[in-house]
């Protein structure tokens, strides 16, 4: 039986599709078995990061209104060998044309074949982000350090400790190290203290995670990125390793010593 | 019914008290006090406005029973009603007195777009972040920082106070009153010590040490008992 993960923001943008793809990625480099589902019905494009937009035959919605099986509609991700699976989102209907009921049941059924399933949510908090969570025991929260985002991490927060869910684990995109120094944003301290969730990990701002993103092959896979290294050591903690955070830089070594505590506290 | 008096008028300094009897009919009752009332009073033509206190007994008097002898004993002239006193009031109403009486507590986050509403006191152990909302008919007392909206007396109780470790609220309301965080950087108002906010004499919302609160609302200690 897998764990269903569902990775969510509350705001657009902040890089929650990157994040799915490149979990998953990276789950499947540890060589377990892993599913996408795309929710985002309307506006797919985890299909696109992942490269795999060209393969697609059936979709989401196809497979809940009964026109194919599961298996017919699963994308197989062909540098992994046989671990990696993408369930892409209809491009066609909309949000309502699926109910969380039925997403429950899809995601049940794909837990008996598959160790995780990561549910890539739309923004906004209606019936996307209902369907998205329907399904889930795990949740992510992805944010970047700045007040809108965190704001609205706030709120999907608030609404995942109503749900039937593991508390929500936290990932902050995006940081950049010269901001951050200068405190012209918020350090990561201020954002766990004032979320109150544990952090999974902290993903730096790189340019190459938009260029491998736009040639459909995600950052994780690249060995010596620091963000792609960052992805791969929040798939390591999601799979039960514990790995000290990255430092960004040398002089913030004790800074993040205190977070390593915060870290294996838990 | 015979001669049994479902009415007495009794006089003290400090006006009329209408004794009702609590067995008889209410309509019986109300015939007999515009009865009494017509007659006790020929000849007082004095502007005097007498306060009339009314003792219902054990008989329970609806809002539209209270109102109509509350008019029956005003259409009297130089009569006033002071109050109604009835040693019967019903369950709903008790409830809600105890609602608004106790204390509730919450050990957690108020989260964005989260709106907490009690009609008495609240307890949070626990912040308030931006976003959150505290709406309370008494007062608020939050073991956290208060980063959200806080509304403490919302039905109108101008006593209320709110009380919190850490005071950075976007808005401060008390009764019908609004209270805004000044425009600072938000990271010069940190580290405060623990605040209270009031209602002063002025009519405004003001945040002070937790310390005057026992002199400008001596009513919430309710220990009794010698210290």
């Amino acid at each position: 039986m897998g764990d269903a993960i569902v990775i969510t923001s509350g705001k657009g943008g902040v890089g929650k599709t990157t994040t799915t793809a490149n979990l998953g990625t990276a789950i499947a480099m540890q060589g377990k078995r892993v599913c996408l589902i795309d929710t985002d019905i309307g506006l797919r494009n985890l299909d696109v990061v992942l490269g795999l937009e060209n393969r697609i035959i059936y979709d989401l919605v196809d497979v809940i209104e009964g026109r194919c099986k599961v298996h017919q509609a699963l994308v197989k991700d062909k540098r992994f060998d046989d671990l990696l699976y993408l369930l892409p989102a209809a491009q066609t209907s909309d949000k309502t044309a699926v109910d969380p009921e039925q997403m429950k049941e899809l995601v049940e059924q794909l837990k008996q074949d598959y160790d995780y399933i990561l549910i890539d949510c739309p923004a906004g908090i209606e019936q996307g982000y209902k369907n998205a969570i329907a399904g889930a025991n795990k949740a992510i929260v992805v944010t970047t350090p700045e007040r809108s985002a965190v704001r609205d991490a706030d709120r999907i927060v608030g609404l995942l400790e109503q749900a039937e869910i593991d508390p929500p684990m936290l990932v902050i995109n995006r940081i950049r190290n010269h901001l951050m120094e200068s405190g012209d944003m918020l350090d990561i301290d201020e954002i766990t203290t004032h979320l109150s969730i544990d952090l999974l990990g902290i993903v730096v701002d790189d340019d190459q995670v938009i260029t491998a993103s736009n040639k459909g092959e995600p950052i994780a896979m690249n060995p010596d990125n620091k963000a792609a290294l960052a992805y791969r050591n929040i798939a390591k903690r999601i799979l039960g390793e514990s790995i000290p955070l990255m430092s960004l830089t040398e002089e913030k070594k004790t800074f993040f010593q205190k977070l390593f505590g915060f870290m294996s506290k838990k | 019914m015979g001669n049994r008096q479902n009415v007495m008028i009794k006089g003290t300094k400090d006006g009329f008290i209408l004794k009702l009897d609590d067995q008889c009919g209410y309509e019986v009752l109300k015939e007999e006090l515009i009865e009494k009332l017509s007659v006790q009073y020929k000849a007082a033509d004095d502007q005097h406005v007498i306060s009339a206190k009314i003792e219902a007994g054990n008989r329970y008097l609806s809002e539209e029973q209270q109102e109509e002898l509350k008019e029956i004993v005003k259409s009297q002239k130089s009569l006033v009603v002071g109050e109604i006193h009835s040693n019967v009031i019903t369950i709903d109403f008790a409830e809600q007195l105890i609602r608004q009486r106790e204390m509730s507590s919450i050990a957690g986050i108020i989260r964005s777009g989260q709106v907490i509403e009690v009609e008495g006191d609240f307890l949070l152990i626990g912040d308030v972040n931006p976003g959150g909302m505290i709406r309370a008919g008494g007062n608020i007392y939050i073991l956290g920082t208060l980063k959200g909206v806080a509304h403490a007396g919302c039905y109108g109780n101008e006593d209320a106070v709110i009380v919190a470790s850490q005071m950075i609220p976007s808005q401060l309301r008390i009764s019908s009153l609004l209270n805004r965080a000044p425009d600072l950087d938000v990271n010069e108002q940190e580290s405060h010590e623990m605040e209270c906010a009031y209602i002063d004499e002025t009519e405004q919302i003001v945040v002070d040490r937790l310390q005057v609160l026992r002199n400008v609302r001596p009513d919430i200690t309710n220990y009794r008992g010698g210290i």
